[in-house]
């Protein structure tokens, strides 16, 4: 395969779901709103450390931006009809698995640094590694898009089925990880934190931001690795499965 | 050479075989009509050759690159209206077209140069900046078209392009494919329009129940069928059947006014029918000769689908 060719194919896709994704009414809510309802409901009224929870914050962000846009877009092309004309044109099916990933890992950076420039200058936080904040948002965006991609994966026309059910696994995901529950009040459940990838997230924001982890950096960021190749390669199965079955 | 070659292409969903062992070859040039009757396999079939749908057995070769191991390569010499395919309405006509030029690889200016020549050519081009969303259906089909030509590709493949447009779009689309015809593009169009196929093709295929029935030109595929060739005759005065029957002819049944004659031989059934007339002093009013139509064959093949 051509590798020139196939690198243009992903951008192509990236750039069309840039152009028509990020203004979708869904996004805003899913990606923005959402994750920061999340944080005043739980925020306010508590006696919380804003700088201490901003790393979880943070974690929290980039999860729900990068992962908000590719539950959208397979649906709503199949929707709409232009899937049948993407898959006609220069593209295989790791094109757009890849180009939606990569709209939404843009997507979900440029949010989470806009909002931590923003978090910086209000709350004078520190930057403990300027790297290892670059690895968490580079490893954290590519992640959650993934999942999203990897949820919009399966043949349906609805857009509105998938953001509900993309949500039940996002949501549950928030609890156990260690961003509003603390890992040690979470009892006989605190093993479930390990099985989230956004648990390896949160962890690398703290050590970049405050220098305090739980977990070695390169354990963060190889669990991040595994989960980014898993999710990848079973979004590639169910739409290479689609292709085939004709759905 | 051939532009595009599929051979004993298979698939099947669950129990229901769509497309039963098909092979196509369709000359450098050609336009190449695929008919037959809605559900035979020609969406499934055109799936399959523009990679859009993998077979389950069979092979497939555009411009002689191999679309199931090059799939790139191959979908970059082909230019595709699909027909559950359409245009990305929350953008404008222009970008849609110009997103696509740059699929293909077209530089900037290219691609500048193309859209506008394109936009105009469809009757478009004051409306280029509006978002598709705002469209007809004839309108948003003549940007689907856009999209798919504006590369200049050796090979378009059409599914049912012409299927539920007003006459103006109809006709636009039919131009459009001569035209790409013309500046060396060979066309494969699927059709259940007879007539359209009749007017556009040089050579056609005719599937049915998933499997090629019959290919060749218009003209040889309505010859197959000349059997059934009829003459329409009237008289200035009443004749009865036994009149037909007794000079040989072995089917004629009256048709409103006129009696219509079935034979295997026009010509000789002609000169007999006037020297009949002559024989028994009657003055014929009318005679025309049918001739065969792909419609006729079509509907032959298909069982009368």
């Amino acid at each position: 395969m051509d590798l020139r060719l196939f690198a243009h194919s992903v951008l192509m896709v990236t750039e069309k779901d840039m152009r028509i994704y990020y203004y979708k009414g869904s996004v805003v809510i899913f990606g923005l709103l959402f994750p920061f309802i999340m944080f005043l409901t739980f925020f306010i009224g508590r006696n919380l450390d804003v700088v201490l929870f901003f790393p979880s914050f943070l974690g929290m962000m980039l999860f729900f931006s990068a992962s908000s846009t590719g539950p959208l877009i397979t649906p709503w092309e199949k929707r709409e009809r232009t899937f049948e004309r993407l898959v006609s044109l220069p593209v295989i099916i790791e094109s757009i698995v890849l180009g939606d990933i990569l709209s939404g890992a843009i997507f979900g950076m440029a949010i989470t640094t806009i909002v931590w420039i923003g978090g910086t200058v209000i709350l004078h936080l520190h930057l403990a590694s300027p790297l290892m904040l670059l690895l968490a948002l580079l490893l954290g965006s590519l992640t959650f898009a993934s999942l999203g991609t990897l949820l919009a994966s399966p043949a349906t026309e609805t857009p509105s089925n998938i953001m509900m059910y993309s949500n039940l696994v996002r949501l549950p995901l928030i609890f156990v990880s260690g961003i509003f529950i603390p890992l040690s009040q979470l009892g006989e459940w605190a093993w479930t934190n390990e099985l989230s990838p956004l648990t390896y997230l949160v962890d690398l924001f703290h050590a970049a931001l405050t220098g305090d982890a739980v977990f070695p950096p390169a354990v963060d960021a190889g669990a991040l690795l595994v989960v980014i190749l898993v999710f990848i390669i079973a979004a590639k199965i169910i739409q290479q499965h689609n292709l085939v079955s004709g759905r | 050479m051939n532009a595009i070659e599929a051979h004993n292409l298979w698939k099947s969903f669950g129990p229901v075989t769509a497309v039963d062992d098909v092979s196509i070859d369709v000359r450098d040039g050609d336009i190449f009509g695929f008919l037959g009757p809605n559900g035979a396999g020609k969406t499934t079939t055109i799936r399959m050759l523009t990679g859009v749908l993998t077979p389950d057995s069979g092979s497939v070769r555009i411009g002689g690159v191999d679309i199931l191991k090059h799939p790139l390569e191959a979908k970059l010499k082909m230019g595709v209206i699909p027909e559950n395919g359409t245009v990305y309405s929350d953008l404008t006509a222009e970008q849609n077209i110009l997103w696509t030029a740059k699929f293909y690889g077209m530089d900037r200016a290219g691609r500048k140069r193309r859209c506008d020549e394109i936009l105009a050519r469809l009757g478009l081009l004051d409306r280029r900046n509006d978002l598709v969303r705002f469209f007809s259906k004839g309108m948003r089909q003549r940007i689907s078209i856009a999209c798919a030509i504006v590369h200049s590709p050796p090979v378009l493949f059409l599914d049912e392009p012409t299927t539920g447009l007003d006459v103006y779009s109809r006709r636009l689309v039919l131009d459009t494919v001569r035209y790409m015809n013309k500046e060396g593009s060979t066309v494969l169009i699927t059709t259940h329009n007879i007539e359209e196929a009749n007017e556009l093709c040089s050579a056609i295929s005719i599937i049915d129940r998933g499997k090629i029935i019959a290919t060749g030109s218009p003209e040889k595929l309505k010859k197959r069928f000349d059997t059934r060739r009829f003459i329409e005759i009237s008289f200035d005065q009443p004749v009865g059947e036994e009149t037909f029957r007794t000079r040989g002819f072995s089917r004629a049944e009256p048709w409103g006014d006129k009696w219509r004659v079935y034979t295997e031989n026009a010509d000789h059934a002609v000169k007999q029918l006037a020297s009949m007339a002559e024989k028994d002093n009657l003055t014929i009013v009318s005679i025309a000769t049918s001739t065969p139509t792909l419609e006729q064959a079509f509907v032959q093949l298909t069982g009368g689908a």
